[in-house]
């Protein structure tokens, strides 16, 4: 059995591209082998800047013989028929044959395909793998019409075994494959052939290349710890980038070098990003914990060891540095002179969104938003509003300008400077979080209120003038925000009815979208309320609209806003149970019992809601539990059977008078404790209480279900056990909504 | 070893002399204020069509918002690009950019040379591709781009450009931290003189006229006429009645175009321009820049043939 050794060879492959576009080569190739037949004991794909390589192993030297049979029209059919079945097989009618069967002589064609070799096959697949391969973003280059990442150069294919080396006949697009490759460009230039994989990762090293990306990785990584430790300083560990420095050299030489004092003491996130972004260093810190040194990692050996390089890397980085050692400095001359306040002016001419207005605009909206959730979480509604107002600041800063990665955290440095405490600082730090799905949740409730107001602005204002994410298209990160308003109310145990809130910033975006029809907006905001359920919000919004002497409604476009402000929040609220959803399905909680807990009151409080789907949940682990569904389910089924069989609904109340056997009267003896242990659980919000007393009515209600048959023929008893059920059901629906539960 | 170049006009004299000799036309400045070498006609409008082309030159290049009254060791608003430009794009075009690097003086034994993705993207020139930008022991001092658009047309064939920005390299060559410092002509000559000695005071006088001074109402009015006389010349029949020949004025309309886009960045300069607005310039300069290379592949050297 062969193994198969592919290298496409090209100019540099972008690093961040490299590990997709490995195993994408191993599928295309793979599946496509497979799919003609011919299988293999192993594969393993590597990349290095210049190449993508497959070695696979234990290749059939050829694909199986296959064999068809197909059953045809009968012998006598018209010719018309029989030509149609011959262009389906291609055969000729020499070919078929004749069988005697229960319905007459049929026709059957019998097609074989013999077996293709391996090297055939391969350059089929490679080739289609070549001009079909799914680079994210790809060129032409010359005079061809090939795409690639980059121009490709060589086309290395061969298939070896014990009987020796045979270069796979491929040409595409001019470029002839072989058995040759490239070392190092510069330690090792020139073509040299090779036999199989073994031969060929043994010469690539011997001609400085290391074709594993995770060995460089760790070589990398090995090298950098061992030179911190030597001198008595730590790398900063960085995964992401440690894969894309990876990805930037064949042949890796890590260098130490050192940061000019000047630069010392700018914040050490100023320093890390500079290093980072630009450069691609890594930051190395000293005893005292501040960024002192930095690991460059080149891509060859010098006769001086570096030197050149080192100094050259460390010139680079001073004029980086300076430049942000000015941007500070201006900065916080800026702070001095104008204060944080000041130095946010200018985002009064930045468009956060033309709909939306300007990023002065939304501060001024989150201020205002951040003072009223401030309670809700924590927080003092003065310094939740304070931290609003400057938490954006630095987006015109300097520095921000310059390293945009470092909004918030210059933001921190920049309100601690101009004399901000008491968690203001940190909330212009913390404000963007979460960012993801597993990034840390502010704790400091000051963060928190802001960056729930920035989100719900965010959330409310896309959502009132109809942006919102479709499929994969997500523009204005919303699917991020509710996420992140989502986690900062459930990490915090925080218990906010959140319509009224969505409803009420609608609202205000429609009336400040609609212009003129801010009146209609307001009025009708609160309509809106009312019909979430909010009368006493309903109330309070009019009232302060009017107090704030806006005008009666009369507008034209009045119908449509007012139906725009009944639907929105109302969708805005579904679209976080969606994400919910998402949420909690990564955290093992089953969708339907999110379903379940959806389909009840306060589905807006989502802590509430996650805590009865965690309840819910629980109970559905255990034995009592789930049975109990069961017999919820049956009752369920035979009373909405019978409800719409007769056309009534069974509610007036099963007497204990009418019951006729001891498991119908132990039943109505538990649904009595039960309901006792139920009611003051579900008001004190305790579900695990209440669940268990639920779960507690398994036993009577099989046992019941046992003994006496619904449907009797007394109609008096029917009634009577029917209400009973009605009971059953109205017991277990106070729970959740047992009845989106699936299986 | 290589010989390291000791001014800064030497690493130009050696970039012409190599280019030339690897068979480039060696073209003198565009006679015209421009942003970047790319807007030289011999690279926007010779990347389209189907003739072969192949040319280097120096081209002084203007970015008013650089400007820093000369007082910065690495800014300046009126700097020089060298750029090559090939169609179609050789296949050693990498092998004979490095040779480039040795002949101005960096030893490849020494020096770490990288090519780091970076894809180039010209919004006012409707023009992208993709490449590097190469790193010498970690600073850019390059960039290197296969265009597969210019003006909304594909590139058939592609060209591969080479920008150098000459301060910045002709400094990390000479050993100057600070570009003024450097000498532009050769140290040990009756004369010698630095960078600073022969653009600083310029530089200062820019930079207040940019942006201080510069009329931006006649500036406005400056880029509607260009915009208008573009819009005049490519609407002129083909055939010229004089001559009675077919002569499309690709080039002359395009100079039309460098202008609204030189002018676009005096005003941005001034700070005039507001955060939509410039969107909207953008793409006026765009629109141009369509229209003439729609123009200059309706001329022979676009590959029109009757």
């Amino acid at each position: 059995m062969p193994d198969l050794l592919i290298e496409l060879f090209s100019e540099e492959i972008p690093a961040r591209m490299q590990a997709k576009a490995t195993s994408d080569l191993k599928r295309l190739v793979t599946d496509g082998l497979v799919e003609a037949g011919l299988t293999y004991a192993s594969a393993g794909a590597f990349s290095t800047p210049r190449r993508l390589t497959l070695s696979v192993e234990g290749l059939l030297d050829q694909s199986p013989t296959t064999r068809e049979e197909r059953k045809g029209p009968r012998a006598d059919a018209p010719d018309k028929a029989v030509e149609g079945f011959l262009r389906g097989a291609g055969l000729t009618r020499d070919r078929l044959e004749l069988r005697g069967t229960p319905k007459g002589d049929v026709l059957f064609a019998v097609i074989e395909r013999p077996g293709r070799p391996a090297a055939q096959i391969v350059a089929e697949v490679l080739e289609a793998t070549i001009r079909n391969f799914p680079w994210p973003k790809s060129m032409r280059w010359g005079s061809g019409t090939l795409r690639w990442v980059r121009p490709l150069h060589s086309i290395l294919c061969i298939l070896s075994s014990e009987d020796g080396t045979q270069a796979v006949p491929l040409t595409v697009d001019g470029i002839v494959a072989g058995d040759a490759t490239e070392g190092h460009r510069f330690m090792a230039p020139g073509r040299f052939s090779v036999l199989n994989f073994e031969d060929y990762a043994a010469k690539l090293k011997r001609s400085f290349v290391m074709l594993d990306p995770v060995e460089r990785a760790e070589a990398i990584w090995n090298d950098a710890t061992n030179l911190a430790f030597a001198q008595g300083v730590d790398v900063v560990e960085d995964k992401g980038l440690l894969a894309e420095v990876a990805g930037l050299v064949e042949w890796p030489v890590v260098l130490m070098g050192g940061i000019g004092a000047d630069y010392l003491d700018l914040p050490s996130e100023v320093l890390q990003s500079s290093m980072k972004e630009h450069q691609k260093f890594f930051s190395v810190r000293g005893k005292n914990a501040k960024i002192a040194k930095f690991i460059t990692v080149a891509n060859r050996e010098t006769s001086d060891n570096g030197a050149t390089i080192l100094a050259g890397n460390e010139k680079v980085l001073s004029a980086r540095l300076a430049d942000a050692k000015f941007f500070w400095e201006n900065d916080l001359r800026t702070i001095h002179d104008v204060g944080l306040e000041g130095m946010a002016k200018p985002l009064a001419e930045v468009t956060f969104h033309n709909k939306l207005g300007t990023v002065a605009d939304k501060i001024a909206r989150v201020e205002a938003l951040a003072r009223e959730i401030g309670p809700l979480v924590g927080a003092k509604p003065d310094l939740a509003a304070e931290a609003a107002r400057v938490c954006k600041a630095d987006l015109a800063s300097e520095m921000v300008y310059e390293f945009p990665e470092l909004q918030g955290v210059m933001g921190k440095y920049y309100a601690e400077a101009a004399g901000h405490d008491d968690g203001v600082p940190e909330a212009c730090a913390e404000h963007y979080s979460p960012l993801g799905p597993n990034d840390d949740v502010p704790t400091n409730p000051i963060s928190i209120a802001v960056a729930l107001a920035d989100k719900i602005d965010t959330l409310t204002g896309f959502w009132a003038i109809d942006e919102k994410p479709t499929g994969s298209k997500d523009p204005f990160a919303l699917r991020r925000a509710a996420l992140g308003v989502i986690r900062l109310v459930l990490e915090k145990g925080i218990s906010i009815e959140i319509a009224p809130i969505l409803g009420a910033r609608i609202s205000g975006h429609l009336g400040r979208t609609k212009g003129g029809e801010r009146v209609a907006a307001s009025l009708n905001a609160a309509h809106a309320l009312a019909e979430l359920g909010r009368p006493r919000e309903a109330k309070t919004l009019y009232e302060d609209e009017q107090s704030a002497g806006v005008p009666k409604p009369g507008s034209e476009h009045e119908d449509q806003v007012l139906e725009e402000i009944r639907t929105k929040p109302v969708n805005l609220v579904s679209f976080l149970h969606d994400r919910l959803k998402v949420y909690l399905r990564d955290r093992g909680v089953r969708h339907d019992i999110i379903d379940a807990s959806i389909a009840m009151p306060q589905n807006d409080d989502l802590t509430l809601l996650v805590k009865r789907a965690e309840a819910l949940s629980e109970t559905l682990k255990t034995d009592d539990g789930e049975n109990l569904i069961q017999g919820f389910k049956r009752a369920n089924n035979i009373l909405t059977q019978a409800e719409e069989a007769d056309g009534v609904e069974y509610s007036y109340g099963a007497e204990v008078k009418f019951a006729e056997t001891e498991e119908e009267r132990a039943l109505f003896g538990a649904l009595d404790a039960a309901e006792a242990k139920i009611k003051p659980a579900m008001e004190a919000q305790d579900f695990t209480a209440a669940m268990t007393a639920m779960a507690a009515l398994r036993g009577p209600i099989d046992a019941f279900f046992e003994a006496v048959k619904i449907n009797t023929d007394n109609q008096t008893v029917r009634r009577n056990r029917l209400n009973l059920l009605h009971r059953i059901r109205k017991i277990c629906l106070s729970v959740a909504d047992l009845t989106k539960l699936e299986g | 070893m290589t010989d390291t170049p000791r001014s800064f006009q030497e690493i130009i004299l050696r970039l012409q002399s190599y280019w030339a000799a690897k068979g480039c036309v060696v073209l003198q400045p565009y006679d015209m204020e421009v942003g970047a070498g790319t807007f030289h006609p011999a690279t926007t409008l010779r990347s389209l069509g189907t003739q072969p082309w192949s040319a280097a030159y120096v081209q002084p290049s203007r970015r008013p918002t650089d400007g820093r009254y000369g007082d910065s060791p690495n800014r300046w608003q009126h700097y020089y690009q060298y750029q090559v430009i090939i169609k179609p794009s050789p296949p050693n075009l990498q092998d004979l950019y490095l040779g480039s690097l040795e002949a101005i003086g960096i030893d490849m034994e020494l020096h770490d040379i990288r090519f780091v993705e970076d894809d180039w993207e010209s919004p006012t020139l409707g023009a992208w591709g993709l490449g590097w930008e190469v790193w010498c022991d970690g600073m850019e001092v390059s960039q290197f781009t296969y265009f597969q658009q210019v003006g909304g047309h594909d590139c058939h064939p592609v060209s591969g450009e080479l920008t150098y920005g000459l301060e910045r390299l002709a400094m990390y060559i000479l050993g100057h931290d600070d570009g003024n410092e450097m000498p532009f002509n050769d140290p040990k000559c009756p004369i010698p003189l630095t960078y600073g000695d022969v653009f600083r005071e310029a530089e200062a006088q820019y930079a207040r006229w940019n942006f201080d001074v510069a009329d931006t109402d006649l500036l406005l009015q400056h880029f509607k006429d260009a915009e208008a006389e573009c819009a005049r010349i490519l609407e002129q029949p083909a055939v010229d009645p004089k001559v009675g020949r077919r002569i499309v004025m690709a080039q002359p309309a395009y100079d039309q175009c460098i202008k609204a886009s030189h002018i676009f960045n005096l005003l941005d300069a001034r700070g005039v321009i507001s955060v939509t607005e410039r969107q909207a310039y953008i793409g006026r300069v765009r629109a141009l820049a369509k229209r003439c290379a729609d123009a200059f592949v309706q001329t022979p050297a676009g590959g029109w043939a009757a």
